[in-house]
């Protein structure tokens, strides 16, 4: 467990400061995406050899790692390396544009590395090809064990300077991964890498755990867990592996969320046939109840300012969303349309909230304003709930189940993606089948 | 030839007609359910002899069916007699639903039956309520009978 976390020695220096030209618009679908050549960073060939992998490879790994995090958001397009017309050495100092552009490339990364008394230094830089000039250039230092990570550290950065929004490359899944048959589902915590690398499990399978939630920093999970067969909120340290059962309720504990400073978890419990919110605050221990009617009051979230709460209730007759101040007060139903709303989680930019739809026996993933206007349904599908942001709030990753058969045959649940355009839905490879992610902020801010 | 095509049109009408009657006869047998409740047997287990161990519900609902009153009674009935058997109420959600959701309404059915058995004379002591949403469905398939026979709360002998 302690690997993944190895605090990463980041330092990260611009070079120089340049003004670009290229710009990517990501507030519509990309029917256009920005050809940009990304090649190999350049091994200096005294680098140390370090056990665990080729130190002569590792800079077309992360060349590659580059290129499949930019063609997984649709707004790139990689070109073919074999096509490159430079050493990655001469072209880091100072490409031919004209090369370049004839292959149709706008944009070049270019980079060296160099492994020295067991740290990994990098140094990349980001071209402009059409206006001849450099848009950025970084360097930074790490121990070599964190190279993918470098290469989600560079995908962030040119993210960021192409678009003008923070990436979401150096960041990871906290899911639920499932096995066997339907009926008798084994369910562990996993957390993995964005890209699918790094699979690790949380928990042994023993028990049933569902519904993970990072917190702000990433180093603790929230989840349900039915140890002893009695349903309750937890609290693990990823980092030591501790667990711990969040207050001490008398029945059910379910639909735990980390406020946006980290210092509550809110979730529903659920007494005598009835669910309301209650928050805990971690520190004092202090349990506060939040909403108290005699309906289903589940699925909160907090807006990223911790002033409001959304959650769902079916306090009309039916599953519908709601709005109201974080201490309980100023209820107010946010969907009026046909069909059930559950699951809704703000955005982290708060400007929206995305929800799952049920009608006709159809399940969208949707976002809207967070007065409950301008709807839009994104995705549809046969079973599909859960969604959670990307930490720039461009993406949102949801899990679907696929109908079984007579015999519970054809059954599976993945991992998904769909940028809020509505555009670039994709599947995430997991290990296993798996439900219920959780995307954390920003590994390096 | 009008007597043939007559004979034939009459054989038209009599073989839709097989068709239609063949038809609904399929129907009855294949769906157990009565206003969206499953009211079949197939999945039903006995606590004692006469006593069933679950009751169905409609879907996102929790309101007693007469039926579902009358096997409660039933094992109410059994629970007086039997003073010192617990049980746990366990309740379940069809895959139709969001999870979180689920959890409450599974719970909410798992209440709806125990508040039932205490009204017929069983003390709330020996019972304990767990829900599995839609975690434990007895049938995995993905179809409305699946569904109807997943939506339901079984008593189950805890001791």
């Amino acid at each position: 467990m302690k690997k993944i976390f190895f605090a990463l020695i980041l330092s990260i220096f611009t070079l120089q400061n340049a003004h670009g030209l290229i710009t990517v618009d990501i507030t519509r679908g990309n029917l256009d995406p920005l050809p940009i050549a990304v090649s190999p960073l350049h091994v200096d060939s005294k680098s140390e050899k370090i056990s665990s992998f080729e130190t002569s490879k590792l800079g077309e790994e992360i060349s590659k790692i580059v290129e499949k995090n930019f063609k997984s958001t649709g707004l790139f397009n990689p070109l073919k390396k074999d096509s490159f017309v430079q050493k990655p050495d001469i072209a880091h100092l100072k490409p031919r544009f004209e090369d370049w552009r004839l292959i149709k490339a706008q944009a070049l990364v270019t980079g060296k590395l160099l492994i020295i008394d067991k740290k990994l230094k990098v140094e990349f830089r980001l071209w402009d090809l059409t206006a001849a000039k450099e848009m950025i250039a970084l360097s930074f230092t790490t121990t070599p064990n964190n190279w993918r990570r470098v290469a989600h550290i560079i995908s962030d950065k040119i993210y960021e300077r192409l678009t003008g929004e923070t990436g979401y490359f150096d960041t990871r899944i906290a899911y639920v991964s499932e096995t066997g048959p339907k009926n008798r589902r084994v369910k562990k915590l996993a957390l993995m890498d964005q890209d699918g690398f790094n699979t690790k499990y949380l928990t042994l399978g023993n028990e049933l755990v569902l519904t993970p939630r990072f917190n702000p920093t990433n180093q603790l999970v929230t989840y349900l867990s039915y140890f002893k067969n009695m349903p309750r909120v937890y609290l693990l340290d990823i980092e030591t592996g501790v667990q711990e059962v969040v207050g001490n309720f008398p029945g059910m504990t379910f639909a735990p969320r980390f406020s946006p400073d980290g210092k509550k978890i809110i979730m529903s419990f659920a007494k005598d046939g009835n669910s309301d919110i209650y928050s805990m605050d971690l520190e004092t221990r202090v349990v506060e109840q939040i909403t108290k009617h005699p309906s289903i009051d589940t699925s909160p979230s907090y807006s990223p300012d911790g002033k409001y709460i959304t959650f769902n209730s079916d306090r009309s007759g039916l599953q519908q969303i709601y709005v109201m101040r974080s201490d309980g007060t100023k209820v107010k139903r946010i969907t009026h349309g046909s069909g059930l709303y559950g699951t809704p989680v703000w955005s982290p930019r708060g400007d929206l909230i995305a929800f799952t739809k049920v009608r006709k026996g159809r399940f969208y993933i949707g976002v809207m304003r967070s007065d409950g206007t301008g709807e839009r349904l994104l995705t549809e599908n046969f079973y599909q709930e859960a969604p959670s942001w990307s930490p720039n709030g461009r993406v949102l990753i949801f899990y679907r189940e696929t109908k079984s058969d007579s015999k519970g045959k054809g059954f599976s649940a993945k991992l998904w993606s769909i940028d809020i355009t509505g555009y670039n839905e994709r599947r995430l490879k997991t290990e296993t089948d798996a439900s219920d992610p959780s995307w954390s902020s920003l590994l390096s801010k | 030839m009008k007597f043939n095509k007559a004979i034939k049109n009459l054989f038209i009408v009599l073989f839709s007609t097989l068709l239609i009657s063949a038809c609904s006869t399929a129907k009855k047998a294949n769906v157990d359910t009565v206003d969206d409740v499953y009211t079949g047997t197939d999945t039903v287990e006995f606590l004692a002899k006469g006593v069933p161990d679950r009751i169905f519900f409609a879907t996102n609902k929790s309101n007693l069916t007469t039926a579902s009153r009358d096997t409660l009674r039933k094992q109410a009935t059994w629970m007086r007699k039997n003073k010192d058997v617990t049980v746990t109420v366990e309740g379940h959600a069809d895959e139709r639903g969001t999870r979180e959701y689920n959890l409450a309404l599974g719970e909410r059915r798992a209440n709806a039956a125990k508040d039932y058995l205490m009204t017929y004379g069983v003390s709330g002591k020996r019972i304990s309520v767990i829900s599995y949403g839609k975690e434990r469905p007895v049938n995995p398939a993905s179809s409305p009978l699946a569904w109807s026979q997943n939506r339901r709360s079984v008593t189950v002998k805890a001791n």
